[in-house]
């Protein structure tokens, strides 16, 4: 008796343990990044164009085009990832293809980010002649976040009771109809945090749009879609190893800058989520 | 009128064979009970009158189906499921409130007139006896019934879509004694407008309702007759021994 209680705590401090390992770490870099970066920021930070070869001024253009790439990508992957999820999880029939398909879109969430941005180059920049652009690099960053959209909006969708299906069915709806009416509203948090999964990834990539979209630097906003933009994340890659003598503050701050922004559109979707969810009623 | 009309069916769900041979008669504006133990195929078979077992990968059929003097197959889908209700053996609510419960399959099949659902939702809630004790929260999600008033919300939910056929599977499995003569009250007015196969469990309710009874046993169909005769003296000992509870 008094063994099985010795062991349970045992099992329970290496559990928390392993949870503090994960926490604590995490913790320290939010509060490391927000002690050294927060004394950058201030208005003509967010608001101003890089001066003095991105030492000073401030990192306005890098916050538009991470805007605009992630935006870019969301309305190209989520229409697309959600047919796709439709099609696979309502409308493919188990056999060996569909399950090759399935099985394919999972493992491509795995390849590396670097891959997608040598893809996009040759695809989106070289073939399809877009050079450099914010359209490539959405592209790019689209389809980089397709496999997650998919996947996550198959096991929204798959999650649905089959007997609200059934129901729907046996009242004469159809089958388009009842996917419409009672299987996607009843899938949209689920989606939802799928695309929550994406907008960080897109936020947060430097090598994807390192080949497609990113200018070194860009003292100016964008003008079309076929323009170069600079971007967060490539940003912070080039003054913190290309650029000699800028302040650590500088580097921080665009850290700062880039956590608050994904933080912050997960924030968004989160709220819009909690309000479907609250609505869930079984 | 014989309204379905089965000879030798068949079915199988992958390699498992549910129906054998199912010969099948049902009267228009009659109650048939179907009895039998579990895994005698009686759900099967009332599922095939909806083509829901369509649903299932692995479902094959042999042999002739008929509703309204027509194959069952070639009859659009879609118009023989408005044609012939089902009530599922839970209460299964849409999530949505009491009202739009009732409204989703009048509005799937294209009404648009609001003045008119409405006169629908009322009239088939005053059907299934449950108008008294919702009307004056129609728009509360239908959750917030309780497990016999959601039950008659799916039955009412049925009525709305005015099928000619009610298939009952199990529909009283999951409620209390007074909820189940509510359920059953309303069967039995409902006969007058409509045919209603009935799938259960409760031998004695079978015996309550039913103007003929159908003894199911391993995917065969054991005997059917009038309901006094399957209960006083049915021609086979199977079925007397099931009804006695000496097995199932």
């Amino acid at each position: 008796m008094r063994n099985t209680q010795r062991s349970q705590k045992i099992a329970f401090f290496f559990l928390f343990l392993a949870t503090l390992l994960i926490v604590v770490p995490v913790g320290l870099i939010v509060v490391i990044i927000i002690q050294k970066g927060l004394p950058a920021i201030n208005w003509q930070f967010l608001s101003d164009i890089p001066r003095q070869g991105m030492r000073s001024g401030g990192i306005f253009p890098a916050i538009i085009g991470t805007f605009y790439l992630v935006f870019g990508a969301i309305v190209f992957a989520l229409p697309i990832g959600l047919l796709a999820a439709i099609y696979l999880s309502e409308y493919a029939k188990d056999n060996m293809l569909n399950r090759i398909i399935k099985l394919a879109i999972v493992n491509l969430s795995g390849v590396p980010s670097v891959v997608y941005g040598l893809f996009g180059l040759a695809l989106f920049v070289v073939f399809f002649k877009f050079g450099a652009s914010i359209l490539s690099g959405s592209l790019t960053l689209g389809i980089m976040i397709l496999p997650i959209i998919i996947t996550t909006s198959r096991e929204a969708l798959e999650s649905v009771p089959q007997s609200f299906r059934e129901v729907s069915l046996s009242l004469g709806a159809s089958k388009w109809q009842t996917i419409r009416q009672i299987v996607l509203p009843n899938a949209i948090p689920g989606i939802l945090t799928g695309t929550i999964l994406g907008l960080g990834r897109a936020a947060g990539e430097t090598a994807p749009i390192l080949f497609t979209v990113a200018a070194f630097y860009l003292p100016r906003l964008p003008k079309s879609i076929f323009d170069q933009a600079m971007a967060l994340p490539y940003h912070l890659y080039v003054i913190s190893t290309q650029v000699p003598n800028v302040d650590e503050k500088v580097r921080y701050g665009t850290a700062l800058v880039l956590l608050v922004l994904v933080l912050f559109m997960n924030l968004v979707a989160i709220i819009i989520r909690y309000n479907f969810r609250k609505k869930k009623k079984w | 009128m014989v309204i379905f009309n089965a000879k030798n069916l068949n079915i199988w769900f992958g390699q498992i064979q549910a129906l054998r041979n199912v010969s099948i008669e049902i009267e228009s504006n009659e109650i048939l009970s179907i009895i039998g133990p579990s895994n005698s195929g009686k759900t099967s078979f009332l599922r095939m009158l909806n083509r829901l077992n369509d649903l299932n990968p692995g479902f094959k059929m042999s042999g002739w189906l008929e509703f309204a003097k027509e194959d069952i197959r070639k009859i659009d889908i879609e118009s023989l499921r408005k044609r012939v209700g089902m009530v599922f053996a839970l209460p299964l609510p849409l999530p949505l409130s009491i009202f739009d419960n009732i409204a989703y399959g009048v509005k799937m099949h294209g009404e648009r007139n609001r003045r008119k659902i409405s006169s629908i939702v009322e009239h088939s809630l005053k059907q299934a006896y449950l108008w008294d004790e919702v009307k004056d929260r129609l728009g509360v999600s239908a959750f917030k019934l309780s497990g016999g008033q959601q039950q008659r919300l799916c039955i009412a939910r049925t009525l709305a879509v005015n099928p000619e056929v009610i298939l009952f599977d199990e529909p009283c499995s999951g409620l209390d004694p007074i909820s189940t003569a509510k359920v059953e009250e309303a069967m039995l007015k409902l006969k007058k407008d409509y045919t209603i196969v009935l799938v259960t469990n409760n031998v004695k309710q079978a015996a309550r309702v039913g103007d003929r009874t159908a003894f199911f046993l391993s995917g065969e169909l054991v005997e059917l007759d009038r309901t006094e005769k399957i209960f006083t003296a049915p021609r086979d000992q199977r079925t007397d021994g099931y009804i006695r509870g000496k097995f199932g």
